[in-house]
């Protein structure tokens, strides 16, 4: 996993609450064995119309969107069902970090399964970058990790704080998974199953 | 949240309390998560192919395939069979995942239960049906309708692909300790008030998001006097509030739904279970983060009218103005919604065409749901205007409802009859509405583009989509004459 320290990119705004991950990307893309093609389908029913075509005003689709690695988002994000095909699809995109007022529990687990901070802000704080990306064509936004802030690099007496869990910080950080944790834990694992006999066997 | 609440080893526990401390492999610590054991893993082809590649590219083995189960269920087709037997598969995507699958459930030894299997259905129709969940347990799946396994009283929710490899290959999970949240529901149902008129009006009430971060407990007599399939209805949508999971106490309902299914504990052993599922129950005097009260009673039959599950009102009521909402998100939101659904604030709903009519989906294609709408259903036709999709949410149910000749009354009345399958709740598979129709469903999520790019979703009780499919229009069962 690519690790994440800092992060300094312009922002894209998407002004909506309650974001699901059936707009992220809806089910029909999800028919696939690996994680390539969701690019293009990522927000695909709110991105183009009916021919195809990107609807111009749609913010993922404005010119300075291209390259930005910092989506700015409602309340809730990433609510409904749990497909993780959302959070690659927002990986594919380019998009490194979301900051929102609250996630979706699920999706935020995803997201930091794949490296993508979410980062979640006090509603005064969220409104503030919100009205700065209403106002402003491009904002450059700077996240840095290590001491849990947002700055504006442009005005460095704006600085708003986030928190974050020890653990998702520093695997973050160092840029290792999960899955390296739970394989390291294998003695304890199998001195629970030794403790405690399955109720069930779904091959016998 | 509070970790140390439960410090005191004679503290009253909640059965959320119990089931975290009974699947501590590594205690929650300032520096990590938990690491929980998982009892039983559910796997099914849309979310798992990745996980599967994850372990191929580590050469890690699946630590316990006597603990999962497979299904395909989402993007598989629930149009009949050919004569010959076959199942109908056109969708040459949908065909890989299922090829997938199988491959991936051969190579781990993981019992699988394919398309045109007996024991096939959705995943959360058939754990349950098949004894496969049981109280105290703690149950995954890559797919957020887990919680539906809580109406056991386990500890069931979703998770992502990345995940899912964790348990294929640790049988654990990293999990930080949720809050906990009561739902105590007095009174009782009504008569032509369901159980998908309770969860509806749950979340109408605490929003979509206000039972995130924790699990939710139902309680209260309403609650105890629903049978269990009832319960899994409405510990199905507890992630349409946002919440981890959503559970019930395990009771004589439940053990008696369990005795003799095909993987239940036998004989001495299913004494023991049982002794050990009757000390699940939240102790009393427990505590909870957080308690709401509902009383059943001042319930009417739901349906949604937006773009959330959350956005809800009583069958007869009125489209709500957004004007009305101080806060401008809210108000934007609603508008938002409107616009998709083309409806006009005050308006109200009854009498308001639709197109089709879904029943099905892992919230509402049980048994008691088929019967519930062909008890509305027997001796009326559909509305002409009106295509109703009638999908049982497995082989078993189709079984059982087709012995007691329910497909008999769909038939005559119009409707078509289904191979079970998630269908048109996920509209991968084929089942979709088109662009602009307005659907009454009896499944989980009226997002847009949901049911189909487009489409238009009216989430409802069974007895609500089939009175609406015989009048053509959205109606209120208690009323039809």
């Amino acid at each position: 996993m690519r690790p994440f320290t800092s992060l300094e990119s312009h922002a894209v705004l998407l002004p909506a609450d309650n974001v699901d991950t059936d707009q992220i990307i809806p089910a029909r893309f999800l028919k696939i064995t690996d994680r390539n093609g969701l690019a293009e389908h990522a927000f695909a029913d709110w991105r183009y119309d009916a021919s195809g075509r990107p609807h111009a005003d749609f913010p993922l689709n404005a010119p300075g969107a291209r390259d930005a690695e910092i989506l700015v988002t409602g309340r809730n994000f990433g609510c409904g069902s749990s497909r993780e095909h959302a959070a690659w699809a927002l990986d594919a995109l380019g998009m490194r970090a979301i900051i929102s007022t609250s996630f979706a529990d699920i999706f935020r687990a995803n997201a930091l399964s794949n490296g993508m901070l979410p980062v979640a802000l006090s509603e005064a704080d969220h409104g503030s970058i919100v009205q700065e990306l209403s106002r402003h064509a491009t904002v450059t936004l700077r996240i840095d990790l290590a001491s849990q802030t947002v700055t504006l690099p442009h005005d460095t007496s704006r600085r708003y704080a986030f928190s974050i869990d020890a653990f998702a910080k520093r695997c973050l950080l160092q840029g290792v998974d999960h899955l390296g944790y739970l394989l390291d834990a294998a003695a304890e694992i199998a001195a629970y199953e030794a403790t405690h006999p399955a109720s069930l066997c779904t091959t016998c | 949240m509070n970790v140390t609440q439960t410090a005191s080893p004679n503290a009253p526990r909640t059965l959320f309390d119990k089931i975290w401390r009974q699947h501590m492999v590594r205690p929650q610590s300032a520096d990590a998560p938990a690491v929980l054991f998982v009892d039983l893993h559910l796997v099914h082809e849309v979310t798992s192919p990745q996980a599967f590649a994850e372990l191929r590219a580590r050469g890690l083995a699946l630590r316990r395939p006597d603990l999962t189960i497979a299904t395909m269920d989402h993007s598989t087709p629930t149009t009949p069979r050919a004569s010959n037997g076959r199942v109908p598969l056109n969708d040459v995507l949908a065909a890989a995942q299922l090829t997938q699958l199988e491959a991936n459930c051969r190579e781990h030894g993981v019992p699988l239960f394919p398309l045109g299997d007996e024991r096939q259905g959705i995943v959360h129709v058939i754990g349950p049906e098949l004894g496969l969940t049981q109280p105290g347990m703690t149950v995954v799946c890559g797919d957020s309708h887990t919680s539906t396994h809580g109406a056991f009283g386990a500890l069931a929710f979703g998770i992502g692909t990345t995940e899912v490899a964790h348990v294929l290959a640790t049988q654990c999970l990293l999990q930080t300790r949720p809050s906990t949240m009561q739902i105590q529901v007095e009174g009782r149902l009504r008569d032509g008030v369901s159980p998908k008129d309770l969860i509806l009006g749950i979340i109408a009430r605490i929003g979509i998001a206000g039972g995130a971060g924790h699990v939710i407990e139902y309680t209260g007599p309403a609650i105890r006097a629903l049978d269990m399939e009832a319960r899994m209805t409405v510990c199905n949508m507890s992630i349409e509030a946002g919440a981890r999971a959503g559970c019930i106490a395990p009771d004589d309902v439940t053990f008696e739904y369990l005795a003799g299914r095909p993987f239940a504990p036998r004989a001495m052993e299913w004494d023991a279970a049982v002794a050990r599922w009757r000390e699940l129950p939240s102790d009393a005097e427990s505590r909870y983060d957080r308690s709401v009260t509902i009383d059943a009673t001042d319930l009417a039959p739901m349906i949604s009218y937006g773009t959330n599950p959350g956005m809800a009102i009583p069958v007869d009521g009125h489209v709500p103005d957004p004007h009305v909402s101080a806060d401008a998100q809210q108000r934007a939101a609603l508008e938002r919604a409107l616009r998709y659904m083309a409806l006009e604030p005050g308006q109200r709903l009854l009498g308001m065409p639709v197109d089709v009519v879904f029943l099905g989906s892992c919230t509402n294609a049980r048994l008691s749901d088929l019967r519930a709408a062909a008890a509305v259903l027997r001796g009326r036709r559909l509305a002409p205007n009106v295509r109703m999709l009638v999908v049982p949410g497995s082989q078993r149910v189709k079984r059982e409802a087709e012995a007691e000749g329910l497909h008999s009354v769909f038939l005559s009345a119009g409707a078509e009859w289904r191979e079970s399958g998630c269908s048109m709740c996920i509209a991968m598979n084929g089942d979709q509405l088109a662009p602009g129709q307005y659907a009454v469903s009896t499944s989980n999520r009226n997002f847009e583009g949901r049911q189909g790019k487009g489409g238009r979703t009216f989430l409802a009780s069974p007895l609500t989509a089939a009175a609406t499919a015989v009048r053509g229009a959205i109606a209120d069962a208690r009323t039809l004459s």
